[in-house]
């Protein structure tokens, strides 16, 4: 018997914006249920209401005609409801084992006896194919293996209805088939899916139903089968998007930076870079492609000057930047928009001209002899606040209280607005609604055009696709190959990140053409 | 893949107004910066109140009398100016390094080797002329709080040693040294007490005023403030040691040298603290005993933390605590109070004011509370 | 060195066993709180209540046992009122224990006065008596170092191995784990996150009451200003010396008391060092321990001291 599970009404208010405005959504067994929508449109919200993590201020939950009182994710689980975060909710330092069996009852509560649950799990494995190995450290698996820990977890705490927070965003093309496969198994059993997506060609690829968010308001549940992909991008964006950038076509200048043969240790004393080689020229966007962890937060960091340089060499144009630090390599005309605004962007009590000036703190015109000129660095603030159609009062405004696409916005700005010939660009558009991603990019192709040479890494190949000249793929800190914009190919460039060396494939498509 | 086709709804406003949300933020911030030093002392004085009333007094008597005998006569406002600059100096230490997100609770034992090292110059060189020992001194003092502030901020910086608990182990070190110091080698020769030997009187600090004991420390604490609010808010070192205490990893990333500026704001720290003892040495005790400036290191705490960690508001709430150091006994005689009652006057404002910095979260929860309201007035959609 | 070597005797080792249980004590508290993500600097403060306390319990029931028993409940609402703070209102942890630890000692001062007056010879209430261990204590050597306490200093002995079990051998102990590394995680696994600090801020007070209860009730029978004297830091400075691993915890304290028991048979032997060093001694070995073991540890749980916020 096919059962549905209902979300009426729901209302959540966040300070300053309602995340879910009256939103009915409907759930049935079987099905894998797709929730698209741009970020900040309500969907993890909406899901978080129904895992028991936020509560609604509006709405009720129903399973047939039976209202569910879902209050603490305890309740959510006791309903059979499971979720896979984004951001997984893993102990590092705990084994699979332990994180898989945190918070459920154990026979003989309340001592830790693991052998019944030790059974239960692998049975799990075997109906699922999600095979992992107990007693490793969580620490030490790779992110598509936390992935299956997570979903383990969620099928042992016996859930049948799975909410996936974005699962693809980590994962390779190959990976992610695979998840699929796994989905697809597991919903024939009768049980649900939730899907969180952004990403439109997912969604055709798996789901039965998509249901539309935008603004936290239920634009409409459709059958995939019936879509028009077309009609859903706008449902979700509400208005005439293109995706496709105007880049002119234009021949690189000379080279501006040169890694040769970087070597770099991560805190634990792993290689985290492992004779890395490639140079960036002017006028040239080159794009490192790879699932995140897999060496690109070091590469950073060592053309930074953050980190020491085991081996090898970095260079700007002619001067030997490696061994200096940080200031000097800046000043020596680096920007960097860096992983996580909030994290090492932007300060975020500061107001925009606190955050703007950093960087350029001790010199003219917004220093004279060590003394900050207030009055200039207004000015200067109010001009860019404007020129980046930054959204605040004035250049007082602070930043906790913006959007975080406006939040970005002073980080670009503030990069670009520097003396720089390079840019390191991570992850610029992530987490940004459709408007700002826009802006971003279009800012990046900017600097394309004024002859600054562009290091952008990004998990989202469409967007690598979009804006670059070439591509180099990372895996576990090595170059596994590089790719030409004539020549790239989502398999290919899949493969490389799942650690296959171009070469190799290339060789083996020599091999079947044969 | 290019989207493409014909638009569904013209594009909707935001929803959010993050503008009018800042303004009422930042407007209740502003209030609050104020309001909360007020009320986490009114609070404690109520508190005290009752302490009093159970004690069969009558707080308005002895509030009446703490006031009359710290600011009653010039003589009493001079005693609790005086009192005041040890707080303000070492306050101003606290507030600077707190401004980096460093919780410096060392300014005891900076104090007292400021004070033993300031007196070992003043009572040794007492040849020197004047304007020579007294600067002389209080440099060695300087120095002396310094170098105690020197190892927690530097494996601190190094090595991520917690620092809340070196510095306050240092504190009761510096103390063991100082019960030591003047019951031995720096004892008074032929004294019983345990105390050192009078300062040279060439290294006593002058008289402000005369038929007070004001002395020109004030002057040092008030010259070092209003340094020190430039610095912090005029400067660019000082842009960097506030984008510290904000976000290190922002400030890592942006090439300030973090390490190196936590070691120099703790140094700075000792060496004020260090300051605040010699001045102390030379302007009003002339001579070390055990017990010297006792408990002010936690007080200067709670001087920085009343004062919001901004140097002027730290030279107010210096006042303000050492008026209530210098007008305590006053008011202890006058109400018919047990002596130790003086030692929970301050502990309870020390209580509250360490807490305040909690109520600095309501405005945010306030400015979200009345824009929810002004928004359910008006309900949304169209 | 003939000097040096007679302090080593039975007597010396039976002091260290002694001084040692109420760091080992207050130590097992802080261990489950810190193990919950809370750092507790207020111990020194929370230890200076309970002894205060004890006695005030003593003095006015006329038992010791009911000195004990109100520095208990007194433990619970200072665990109570921290927990308040820092986990409801998350002031900041460090600041609010140094709060207490200030409060306790204007506040210890002034009841002692207000109760007791002002006495040259503080007032001395009943104690807790030695409980020799049948049969065990009449062991040679170990006897006498081992089981001639009083009930509270096996109690802190005994509160070890419960500690380590409870930590790493029941569920309960995996959830305090969990909520130390990742409390969010913890929150969608189903685990009360909030509940479960408050519930370590408990038993960390009254882990730190009832170890001055010891200082106060066990070693002496009366109550005297700042009678803690830094022991309370001690506690603090051997979870991180033992790497907040209960039996490490464990050794941490027992180096402790080795330090004081140390200087009290220096000072009684009347070996030509000021007494105002000898004091500082166990004071000075914690501050070269904290130098020495490295802040950023592996095994220090990642959430410490970070405020957790539900949503």
């Amino acid at each position: 018997m096919k059962r549905t599970l209902r979300m009426e009404q729901i209302t959540k208010r966040f300070p300053g914006v309602t995340a879910c405005n009256h939103i009915d959504i409907s759930f049935q067994t079987g099905e894998i249920h797709a929730l698209l929508g741009e970020n900040g449109a309500g969907k993890t919200t909406l899901m978080n209401i129904l895992y028991g993590l936020h509560h609604a201020d509006e709405g009720r939950i129903l399973m047939d005609d039976e209202v569910l009182t879902i209050d603490s994710p305890q309740q959510a689980i006791e309903c059979g409801i499971g979720m896979v975060h984004q951001h997984f909710m893993l102990v590092p330092k705990f084994s699979v084992l332990e994180n898989i069996v945190l918070g459920t009852p154990l026979d003989r509560e309340p001592f830790l006896n693991l052998e019944l649950a030790r059974k239960k799990i692998a049975l799990i494995a075997q109906e699922t194919g999600l095979h992992i190995s107990l007693d490793e450290k969580v620490a030490n698996l790779c992110v598509g293996d936390q992935q299956r820990v997570e979903i383990v977890k969620a099928l042992y705490k016996g859930a049948q209805i799975l909410i996936m927070d974005e699962p693809t965003s980590v994962l390779t093309p190959q990976e992610t088939d695979e998840l699929f496969r796994v989905l697809k198994r597991w919903t024939r059993e009768g049980n649900t899916v939730v899907f969180i997506t952004h990403k439109m060609r997912e969604v055709i690829e798996i789901c039965d139903r998509i249901s539309v968010l935008r603004d936290g308001k239920m634009m409409g549940t459709l059958l995939t089968s019936e879509v028009n992909p077309d009609y859903v991008a706008e449902m979700m964006v509400g208005r005439c998007i293109s995706l496709s950038m105007d880049r002119s076509e234009q021949a690189p200048g000379q080279c501006v930076l040169s890694l040769q043969h970087v070597s770099v240790e991560n805190q634990q004393g792993c290689r985290a870079l492992d004779d890395v080689s490639f140079d960036v020229k002017e006028g040239e966007i080159v794009g490192i492609a790879g699932v995140d962890g897999n060496g690109q937060f070091e590469l950073i960091e060592a053309i930074l000057g953050s980190c020491p340089i085991v081996q090898g060499e970095v260079f700007l144009g002619y001067e030997k930047i490696s061994g200096l630090k940080t200031q000097l390599i800046l000043k020596a005309g680096v920007s960097c928009i860096p992983f996580s605004r909030q994290k090492e962007g932007l300060a975020m009590e500061f107001s925009i001209q606190d955050n703007f000036i950093l960087k350029e703190q001790w010199h003219m015109p917004y220093a004279k002899k060590g003394l900050l000129q207030k009055k200039a660095i207004k000015e200067k603030v109010a001009q860019v606040i404007h020129k980046y159609n930054i959204k605040a009062i004035g250049p007082e405004t602070k930043v906790v209280n913006m959007s975080g696409g406006n939040q970005q916005k002073v980080v670009v700005a503030r990069e670009m607005d520097r003396n720089h010939r390079l840019l390191l660009a991570c992850h610029p558009t992530h987490g940004l609604d459709i408007g700002a991603i826009e802006f971003i990019h279009k800012s990046i192709l900017e600097e394309r055009s004024n002859q600054k040479a562009v290091l952008l890494i990004s998990t989202e190949l469409d967007e690598l696709f979009s804006l670059c000249d070439r591509i180099l793929v990372f895996y576990q800190g090595k170059v596994m190959g590089e790719v030409d914009k004539e020549h790239w190919e989502v398999r290919d460039i899949g493969l490389m990140m799942l650690g296959n060396r171009k070469e190799e494939l290339e060789r083996r498509g020599h091999d079947t053409n044969r | 893949m290019t989207q493409t086709g014909k638009c569904v709804e013209p594009a909707e406003p935001a929803q959010v107004n993050y503008e009018q949300l800042d303004l009422l933020i930042r407007k209740f911030e502003n209030i609050f910066y104020i309001l909360v030093p007020v009320m986490a002392v009114l609070i404690s004085l109520v508190v005290v109140g009752i302490f009093i009333v159970i004690q069969n007094a009558s707080p308005l008597v002895a509030y009446a009398s703490l006031f009359k005998s710290s600011f009653g006569s010039l003589y009493d406002v001079s005693n609790s100016l005086n009192r005041a600059v040890p707080l303000i100096l070492t306050g101003l230490g606290i507030a600077v390094a707190a401004r980096a997100g460093i919780m410096n609770l060392g300014g005891e034992g900076q104090i007292i080797l400021g004070g033993i090292f300031a007196t070992v110059v003043a009572v040794n060189l007492y040849w020197l002329p004047s304007a020579l020992l007294i600067p002389l001194s209080i440099f060695a003092g300087a120095l002396g709080g310094a170098l105690w502030a020197f190892v927690p901020g530097f494996f601190y910086a190094k090595h991520g040693t917690n620092i809340i608990i070196t510095t306050i182990l240092l504190n009761d070190i510096a103390i063991g040294i100082l019960g030591m110091l003047v019951k031995g080698p720096m004892k008074e020769a032929g004294g019983y007490a345990p105390q050192s030997a009078v300062v040279a009187l060439s290294a006593k600090l002058p008289f402000l005023i005369d038929s007070t004991r004001l002395h020109v420390g004030i002057l040092i604490a008030v010259v070092l403030v209003l340094l020190t609010q430039v610095l912090v808010f005029r400067s660019s070192a000082g842009h960097e040691i506030r984008t510290i205490g904000e976000n290190p990893n922002f400030a890592r990333h942006s090439g300030v040298n973090v390490k190196t500026m936590q070691i120099w704001l703790m140094l700075g720290a000792g060496a004020l603290a260090g300051v605040a003892g010699s001045v102390e040495i030379l302007g009003s005790q002339h001579r070390l005993r055990s017990g010297f400036l006792a408990n002010y290191g936690y007080e200067a705490l709670a001087v920085a933390l009343l004062g919001q960690k901004s140097p002027i508001g730290v030279l107010l709430a210096g006042v303000l605590f050492g008026a209530l150091k210098a007008g305590r006994g006053g008011m202890v005689r006058a109400a018919e109070l047990p002596v130790s009652f003086s030692m929970v006057l301050s502990g309870v404002i020390i209580f509250f004011v360490v807490i305040s910095p909690i109520m600095m979260k309501f405005p945010r929860a306030i400015a979200v509370r009345s824009m929810n309201r002004s928004r359910t007035k008006s309900p949304q959609g169209s | 060195m003939e000097n040096i070597l007679a302090v080593l005797t039975q007597e010396f080792f039976y002091a260290m066993i002694r001084m040692a249980s109420p760091i080992i004590l207050a130590a097992m508290g802080e261990v489950m709180l810190e193990r919950a993500g809370i750092f507790n600097l207020g111990l020194e403060g929370m230890m200076l209540f309970g002894a205060f306390f004890a006695v005030l319990g003593s003095f006015l029931f006329h038992s010791a046992w009911a000195g004990v028993a109100l520095a208990m409940m007194v433990g619970v609402l200072l665990g109570l009122l921290f927990g308040w703070a820092v986990i409801s209102i998350r002031a900041n942890q460090a600041v609010t224990g140094t709060a207490i630890n200030i409060l306790a000692l204007g506040m210890t001062s002034m009841l002692a006065r207000m109760i007791w007056g002002v006495m040259d010879v503080p007032l001395s209430v009943s104690s807790i008596d030695v409980f020799a261990i049948p049969l065990l204590h009449k062991m040679p050597l170990l006897g006498y170092v081992l089981f001639q306490h009083s009930p509270l200093v096996y109690l802190a002995y005994l509160s070890v191995p419960l500690a380590a079990f409870v930590l790493y051998r029941t569920s309960w102990g995996l959830k305090i784990r969990a909520i130390g590394e990742h409390p969010k995680a913890a929150e969608t696994m189903g685990i009360h996150v909030l509940r479960w600090k408050y519930a370590m801020a408990i038993i960390a007070g009254s882990c730190a009451t009832l170890a001055g209860s010891i200082l106060s009730l066990s070693f002496m029978n009366l109550f005297v200003d700042n009678i803690s004297a830094g022991r309370g830091f001690m506690a603090v400075v051997s979870v991180i010396l033992g790497q907040w691993n209960p039996w490490g915890i464990a050794m941490g304290g027992l180096i402790f008391g080795f330090g004081n028991a140390l200087q009290m048979r220096l000072q009684s032997f009347g070996i030509p060092i000021p007494t105002d060093l000898l004091l500082i001694f166990p004071i000075f070995l914690a501050l070269i321990v904290v130098l020495i073991s490295k802040g950023s540890s592996a095994a220090r749980p990642s959430a410490l001291a970070k405020p957790y916020y539900k949503e």
